[in-house]
């Protein structure tokens, strides 16, 4: 399988107060467990990213949690308030129990 | 697929199962999926209609893949249910004390032509819906 890789796009800097807009993509097959292998028509196991984080500095910005219908790469995109200068976390979970996290600065001023 | 939505709720939940076992079809949400999947969300409240902007294309030519946009000012938690799939529940956002607007866009799975309905939480504890009807060309339920 090929290796998941979040990416993210987040401004280096920002006003203090700004929105500003976020954008993620992750790669990852979101397998439903509905689909049936083609060859031994046995029911492919469920691996999707249950559920997205994304915090700054500790703070809660935006979760969403994630069911099968969600496509493959999910990608999101959403609104942040920056109060200060500080790191933006994001977080996906896999089902598989794995967490792929990523950091981001955002400098204020 | 040659059952539109429509047909399935005209023929019965009854009859829709019997086919899906029978033809292999697969098993779309029967109504009754779609209310737990409200009431699960809203605790047994009826959501009122408007307040929520829900924003998806009117014809999705790919279903595996249908950018969906979702905004609710003041909005408290967001979730897209997808009355036609296999189970309803899509996505929900949930909007921290950091978040810039009640908004968020993403892509999502349709398996045939049918109605995306939003639900918003507000703070008062109401809830607000919203229903969009997508055509969808190709359904994504995957081979």
């Amino acid at each position: 399988m090929a290796r998941i890789r979040p990416r993210v796009r987040v401004p280096r800097s920002a006003d203090a107060g700004e929105v500003v807009t976020l954008k993620t993509l992750i790669s990852h097959p979101m397998e439903s467990g509905l689909r049936k292998d083609s060859k031994a028509g046995e029911t492919i196991p469920r691996r999707i990213i249950h559920t997205f984080e994304v915090t700054f500095n500790d703070q809660s910005v935006f979760t969403a949690n994630l069911e099968p219908a969600v496509s493959a790469n999910p990608y999101f995109e959403f609104q942040m308030k920056v109060p200060e200068s500080g790191t933006v976390h994001f977080a996906w979970h896999d089902d598989n129990g794995e967490v792929y996290e990523l950091d981001k600065d955002i400098k204020v001023g | 697929m040659e059952f539109t939505r429509r047909d399935i709720c005209a023929m019965g939940a009854g009859t829709a199962a019997t086919l899906a076992l029978a033809g292999g079809l697969p098993a779309f949400a029967a109504t009754d999926d779609v209310q737990k999947a409200m009431d699960e969300f809203t605790g047994g409240k009826t959501p009122t209609e408007g307040g929520v902007e829900l924003t998806a294309p009117e014809i999705a030519e790919n279903g595996n893949t249908v950018p969906v946009e979702v905004a609710s000012e003041g909005a408290k938690r967001i979730t897209v249910l997808a009355v036609g799939n296999p189970r309803p529940e899509v996505v929900t956002f949930v909007f921290g004390p950091l978040a810039g607007a009640h908004a968020a866009s993403t892509r999502i799975r349709l398996a045939e032509t049918q109605d995306l309905v939003a639900i918003a939480e507000m703070p008062d504890g109401s809830f607000r819906k919203a229903t969009r009807q997508v055509k969808v060309t190709i359904g994504g339920c995957g081979g």
